[in-house]
């Protein structure tokens, strides 16, 4: 357990410092919301538009942050300091999930005000949709690390990275796009139908949780 | 300044007069990496509180062994034993009772020598980090840069910090893959309390200066290109100066 | 798994072709037509027992992998790459003939609303990356054990994504098996049940086939380099997975 503690601080610590991660992010997005409105020719978005251009700006910004989870450990040895030490081995995949949670929220706190600035006409969906993104995030998470801990002794690891994500991550953009449709409509928010959206998130969370779980020590060893 | 070292490790007195069983055991250790072969047959023995030397060129297997001992590289065939533990079986059981001064000091470039050094305090779970840290840095002159970012510092300062990460966590084997590397005399002599003969642990010394090495240790593994081209232990009769000339012998 | 000897071989291949002819006899003259969709609707014939063994390969890649994990014995590995690369093929020809379906039923070469056909499309690209994936890992050990990662971490994702893809459409089409009279007839059935079996036969040999030409190659390899030791070998092949002889690992 505190393993897991001295590690996610750890690398909470080193973002906070390098800021390699969140910031770019953020922009990223920002500059995202641009494109779509002039790409879509729209001026506000509602409903299932809303959902999708929300949801893939934070997919592709969730892919900066899974290209540098491992920078630390993989430029630096990293890898050998927490193996040397009497920790297991699920320490470090939990550490870098959380890690990518935290990064991803900070992420959406920027981003969804930015999307209701620009964008929507009635800002009552946004609260529920954090809600729906956070369930999200856990997902992005739980794959984002595998993927990342996959590429770190790949040539070509910025590559690898999205060609093996963005697949893994569709049932996350159905599920999550399926909840925020109704939750961002015109009308304002309607709960109606979004939990079986939610139950499809949570299955795929719990699943790549416990896979992640299952398989990290794999990744891990030399 | 002896003294107050000393206490760092322990009495070193209480460590020699436990009856020694080997420490670290090899019989035909091998690793190969899919095709090409980095180490071949293997054998030796190294009782608690001695330190064997490795020698050999570039290429011969010293820093693959190194890292097979260390838990962090699988053996391909035969078997090793480190701190009575079976590799690759029962890693757990060494794990955290072994200190590693490797190439990479193994510190994060963009955190403080005092963050990493916590870091890896609470990670090995050492009791009273913070005066274990002081100690060490003191013992090394690096007090005083205690809050400076690694990236900051020069290879022998980060070689010095990496040693202390090493020991900090009173292991009872050292594996130092050419620990002067970086360091001037007069802090090879700052970090000689820490990870010298005296300090009392098992030792595990690769080095490209023979006549040190040698002279440190009571037994003598000579490599060339994965294999053992030499094995001085008292059971094999093989003087200190024949290792030395099988290890010119086998340069390229 | 190397003993397969060729006449086991021969007779796996023998059996498939023979289903797969029999069961295409059945298609054309046994079968009645579909109610609504006419003739083309026989193409699912194909369609349907490609994606079955195509699916069910990747589930057994799944099923290599965790045994390699747990063994390290590279013969797993040897079977889950092979598992992948004969499904993706076959994943390859179920997109083509579904998309022959949608041009002669719809007009239009893709359908979205198929969730078989979409979902198929979006398990064919994650798997499309397992070989630029082996490709940039160079040390074979740890290319081994990534690669299983991945058909692990692919196979459990195959069903949550039929799942999501269904729980998608909102109008699922309905891939209808009626003749007029409504409901699926005995004929359709029976010859349903014969391509299945024929298809799943043909994955069987094409893998049993794989493994073998890949175990004869290596073997090759292996002797060539033992007889001249000192010549450089030509390098194996970077990707495929090293097949061990029955004597032990080379």
């Amino acid at each position: 357990m505190s393993a897991f503690r001295v590690i996610l601080a750890k690398d909470l610590r080193v973002e906070l410092r390098t800021l390699q991660s969140v910031p770019a992010m953020a922009l990223f997005a920002l500059t995202a919301f641009v494109l779509f409105r002039f790409g879509l020719d729209r001026e506000s978005l509602d409903g299932s538009l809303a959902a999708g251009v929300i949801l893939a700006t934070v997919l592709f910004a969730a892919i900066l942050a899974v290209n540098r989870l491992f920078v630390a450990e993989r430029e630096e040895g990293g890898f050998d300091a927490i193996r040397l030490a009497p920790v297991d081995p699920a320490a470090l995949f939990a550490a870098k999930a959380v890690a990518l949670v935290a990064y991803l929220v900070v992420l959406e706190a920027i981003a969804l005000p930015a999307f209701g600035f620009l964008f929507l006409d009635d800002w009552a969906g946004l609260l529920p949709l954090a809600g729906v993104l956070l369930l999200a995030d856990a997902g992005i998470a739980a794959v984002g690390v595998l993927v990342s801990a996959i590429g770190v002794h790949s040539r070509a690891r910025e590559l690898i990275v999205p060609l093996l994500l963005l697949p893994l991550l569709v049932p996350v953009m159905i599920a999550a796009a399926g909840a925020a449709e109704p939750l961002l409509a015109a009308g304002g928010p309607d709960y109606d139908g979004v939990g079986r959206w939610i139950a499809m998130l949570a299955l795929y969370d719990a699943v790549f949780l416990a896979i992640g779980y299952a398989v990290y020590d794999f990744l891990l060893e030399d | 300044m002896v003294s107050q070292v000393a206490s760092v490790h322990g009495e070193p007195g209480a460590v020699a007069s436990r009856p020694a069983p080997a420490a670290v055991r090899a019989a035909g250790l091998g690793r190969s990496y899919g095709e090409v072969v980095a180490l071949r047959d293997v054998s030796f023995e190294l009782a608690a509180g001695a330190t064997l030397c490795v020698l050999g060129p570039n290429g011969s297997g010293k820093t693959t062994l190194v890292r097979i001992l260390a838990t962090l590289l699988r053996p391909s065939q035969g078997s090793v034993e480190v701190l009575g533990a079976e590799l690759p079986r029962r890693a757990w059981r060494a794990r955290g009772r072994i200190g590693l001064v490797g190439h990479e000091p193994l510190l994060y470039r963009d955190l403080t020598v005092g963050e990493n050094l916590a870091f890896h305090a609470r990670l090995h779970g050492v009791d009273r980090g913070g005066e274990r840290i002081g100690e060490l840095l003191a013992a090394v002159r690096m007090e005083r840069r205690a809050g400076e970012p690694v990236r900051n510092l020069s290879a022998g300062m980060a070689q010095r910090v990496a040693v202390c990460r090493a020991v900090l966590h009173r292991p009872d084997l050292l594996l130092l893959d050419e620990p002067r590397s970086h360091l001037d005399p007069q802090a090879a002599g700052l970090v000689e309390p820490l990870i010298g003969a005296g300090a009392g642990a098992t030792r595990v010394l690769v080095s490209h200066d023979p006549g040190w090495a040698l002279a440190e240790s009571e037994r003598a593994l000579v490599l060339a290109a994965g294999g053992t081209v030499a094995y001085q232990g008292p059971a094999s009769g093989v003087s200190p100066g024949d290792a030395r000339a099988a290890y010119e012998g086998s340069r390229p | 798994m190397f003993r397969v000897s060729l006449l086991s071989l021969r007779n796996l291949a023998l059996a498939s072709v023979a289903l797969l002819v029999g069961g295409f006899a059945l298609v054309f003259f046994y079968a009645p037509n579909d109610a609504d969709q006419g003739f083309i609707q026989k193409i699912f014939y194909l369609h349907v027992p490609l994606a079955l063994c195509a699916l069910g390969g990747f589930i057994a890649a799944a099923v290599h992998a965790i045994r390699h994990l747990r063994s390290g014995d590279p013969v797993h590995d040897a079977r889950a790459y092979v598992s992948i690369h004969i499904s993706i093929i076959f994943g390859l020809a179920v997109l083509v003939t579904g998309s022959i379906w949608a041009r002669a039923s719809w007009g239009k070469w893709w359908v979205w609303d198929e969730p078989t056909l979409v979902s198929f499309l979006i398990v064919f690209l994650l798997y499309a990356t397992y070989y630029p994936l082996r490709f940039a890992i160079e040390d074979r050990d740890r290319q081994a054990r990534y690669a299983s990662v991945f058909a692990i971490t692919a196979g459990a994702f195959v069903p949550l994504n039929f799942i999501a893809v269904r729980m998608a459409e909102s109008l699922v089409h309905p891939r209808t098996f009626a003749t007029a009279e409504g409901g699926m007839p005995g004929e359709m059935w029976l010859t349903f049940a014969v391509a299945i079996a024929g298809m799943a036969l043909l994955w069987v040999t094409l893998v049993r086939f794989e493994l073998m030409a890949k175990s004869a190659r290596a073997r090759i390899s292996r002797v060539r380099r033992a007889l001249d030791a000192e010549a450089p070998s030509a390098a194996p092949s970077r990707i495929a997975p090293a097949v061990p002889s029955r004597a032990g690992a080379g």
